[in-house]
C-alpha cells in the first residue's frame, strides 16, 4: 500500500505555494494525517503535492482584534494546549479532545481538518457553529470564506483549484458564553457516530442565546438555532430530528444515530450552560 | 515513463546523521526500514490506525506511515533502537515490558515503547486509568493490553527508583 507518484514542491513563501498550486491536479500537504492514508490507499492520486510545512509564517496562534487566528500549520496539540485558545475560544479545545489520538494530534493540523471538510470532523462543526472565517490565498489575491459558505458537501468545500487556506479566524467568546462538545464513537478517537457542539449565552442566570452544530449525521455540519425550543426537550428534539438525515452503515443504524443526537443535544446544551456559569464565577 | 525524481533526505536518527536518496512518496516508516535498514520500526496497517510504526520526531511521537520522509528532512528522529541504553542494556520502558510480559509476538511493541517513552516524559506518575488512555492509540492483538498497562506503570516505578535510562 504505497502512494502513487507525485511531483513534490516545497515552497518557501505563500506566493510560491499558490503558484505551485496552479498546476494541474495539485493538492496541499499540511499535517497529512487525513491525506496520507488517502494517498496510500490510492483513493487520491494528485500529480503535484505542495508541502506547506516549511512556511513558518503559517504556524501562529494569536489574537487579532476580536478574533483568534490559527495558522494553517499549527498542530492540533499546540492548539489544544495554547492559553489563548483556552481563554478565548474554549470550544476548540473541548472539541479537539475527541480528535483522533495524541500521536495523530502531534502532526495533524486544526486548519487542515477544516479545509478537509470531513462531515465527521469535530472542528468543521466548531467552525460552522462559531461563524469562523476561512482565509484563502489565491493568484487573484486573498479572500475570506464564511464557514457557513465553506462546507459544501462531504469532503467538499468552496475552495477553488489553486487556492491555499492560510488560516482560520474564530470570533472570541467573552465570559457570557459557554460551550460544549459531546460525541459518541465506537472507540475513543474514532470517527463520531454522532456529535453535537453547543453554544449558550447566559446573562444574569438567564439563557439569552442557544445554538448547536450537529456533525456526522449529514454531509456538512448542521447549525441550528434552538433559542425558541431549548427549554422544552420534546420540541427541541422535534426541531432537530426534522433537520438531520443520518445514514445506516456497519457502525450504527440511522435510528440509533437519531437516538444519540436526541441525547447529545440535551447534554451539550446543559454542559454549555454550566460552562458559561463557570466562566462567570 | 520518466525516471522518478529523487530527493536527498538527511535525518539525525538516534543521534547519528544518516541520509538516502528517495522518491518524494517514500513514507518515513519505509525510509527507516528499507533505505536506512532500521527494521525496529514495524509497519502494520499503513494508514495510521495501528500505531506499530510510531517513532519520535523531535521527541514527539508520530506515525511513521503518515509522514513523507522528504517532508521532515533535517529533523531528529528516534526509533525503538534508539531507546536502548548506551551500553546496550534495555532502556527503562523496554525493561518494564520485559519484566511485566508486556509483549507476546512483539509486532506492535516498537510503537508502544516509543509512545510510552514520550508519554512518561510528560506524565511521570500515571494512574492505571491514565496508563490505559496513554496507549489508546496503539493496537495489540495478543496481550489483551493488561500486561501493557502494567508495563507503563512498572516503567514509571523504575524511573522513580532511579534505574538507569540514557534517554
Amino acid at each position: 500500500m504505497k502512494p502513487s507518484r507525485f511531483q513534490y514542491v516545497r515552497p518557501r513563501s505563500i506566493p510560491e505555494a499558490v503558484m505551485a498550486l496552479q498546476r494541474h491536479n495539485s493538492k496541499v500537504l499540511a499535517g497529512g494525517q487525513s491525506l496520507t492514508p488517502l494517498l496510500s490507499m490510492r483513493l487520491a492520486s494528485p500529480e503535484v503535492l505542495v508541502d506547506i510545512n516549511g512556511l513558518t509564517e503559517l504556524s501562529g496562534i494569536e489574537l487579532r482584534g476580536s478574533e483568534l487566528w490559527i495558522g494553517a500549520i499549527a498542530r492540533h496539540q499546540e492548539v489544544l494546549t495554547h492559553h489563548l485558545v483556552q481563554t478565548h475560544v474554549p470550544l476548540i479545545q473541548q472539541a479537539l479532545g475527541y480528535v483522533a489520538h495524541p500521536v495523530i494530534r502531534n502532526r495533524g493540523t486544526s486548519v487542515g481538518s477544516i479545509a478537509h471538510a470531513d462531515p465527521a470532523g469535530e472542528l468543521t462543526a466548531v467552525a460552522a457553529l462559531l461563524g469562523a472565517r476561512i482565509h484563502v490565498s489565491a493568484q487573484q489575491g486573498p479572500r475570506e470564506i464564511l464557514a457557513a459558505d465553506f462546507f459544501v458537501g462531504p469532503l467538499e468545500s468552496a475552495l477553488q483549484h489553486g487556492e491555499l487556506v492560510t488560516g482560520v479566524s474564530f470570533p472570541v467568546l467573552d465570559a457570557t458564553w459557554g460551550s460544549s462538545c459531546q460525541e459518541v464513537s465506537r472507540r475513543h478517537g474514532d470517527y463520531a457516530l454522532a456529535g453535537v457542539c453547543a453554544l449558550v449565552q447566559v446573562l444574569d442566570g438567564r439563557i439569552m442565546a442557544a445554538r448547536i452544530a450537529i456533525f456526522s449525521v449529514a454531509g456538512t455540519p448542521l447549525v441550528i438555532d434552538v433559542m425558541d425550543v431549548h427549554e422544552d426537550h420534546e420540541k427541541l428534539n422535534l426541531k432537530v430530528q426534522a433537520l438531520i438525515d443520518p445514514d445506516t452503515d456497519i457502525h450504527a443504524t440511522a435510528d440509533y444515530r437519531r437516538q444519540l443526537v436526541k441525547t447529545l443535544v440535551v447534554q451539550a446544551l446543559t454542559e454549555a450552560r454550566v460552562h458559561a456559569e463557570l466562566r462567570q464565577s | 515513463m520518466n525516471p522518478e525524481e529523487l530527493f536527498l533526505v538527511e535525518l539525525t536518527v538516534n543521534g547519528t546523521p544518516l541520509s538516502a536518496r528517495v522518491p518524494a512518496r517514500r513514507l518515513l516508516s519505509d525510509f527507516l526500514r528499507h533505505d536506512l535498514r532500521l527494521t525496529g520500526t514495524h509497519v502494520g496497517c499503513e494508514h495510521g490506525v495501528c500505531g506499530a510504526c510510531t517513532i519520535l520526531l523531535e521527541g514527539k511521537p508520530v506515525r511513521g506511515c503518515l509522514i513523507f520522509a522528504v517532508s521532515v528532512a533535517g529533523s531528529a528522529v528516534t526509533t525503538v533502537e534508539g531507546l536502548v541504553n548506551n551500553d546496550g542494556t534495555l532502556g527503562v520502558v523496554q525493561r518494564a515490558f520485559h519484566e511485566s510480559h508486556g509483549l507476546q509476538c512483539g509486532f506492535c511493541t516498537p510503537g508502544f515503547i516509543t509512545t510510552i517513552h514520550a508519554y512518561l516524559k510528560e506524565n511521570p506518575h500515571p494512574t492505571e486509568e491514565e496508563a490505559r488512555e496513554a496507549i489508546a492509540g496503539n493496537l495489540c492483538r495478543c496481550t489483551g493490553y493488561q500486561n501493557i498497562i502494567k508495563s507503563v506503570l512498572r516503567a514509571a516505578e523504575l524511573i522513580d527508583s532511579g534505574v538507569r535510562d540514557d534517554h
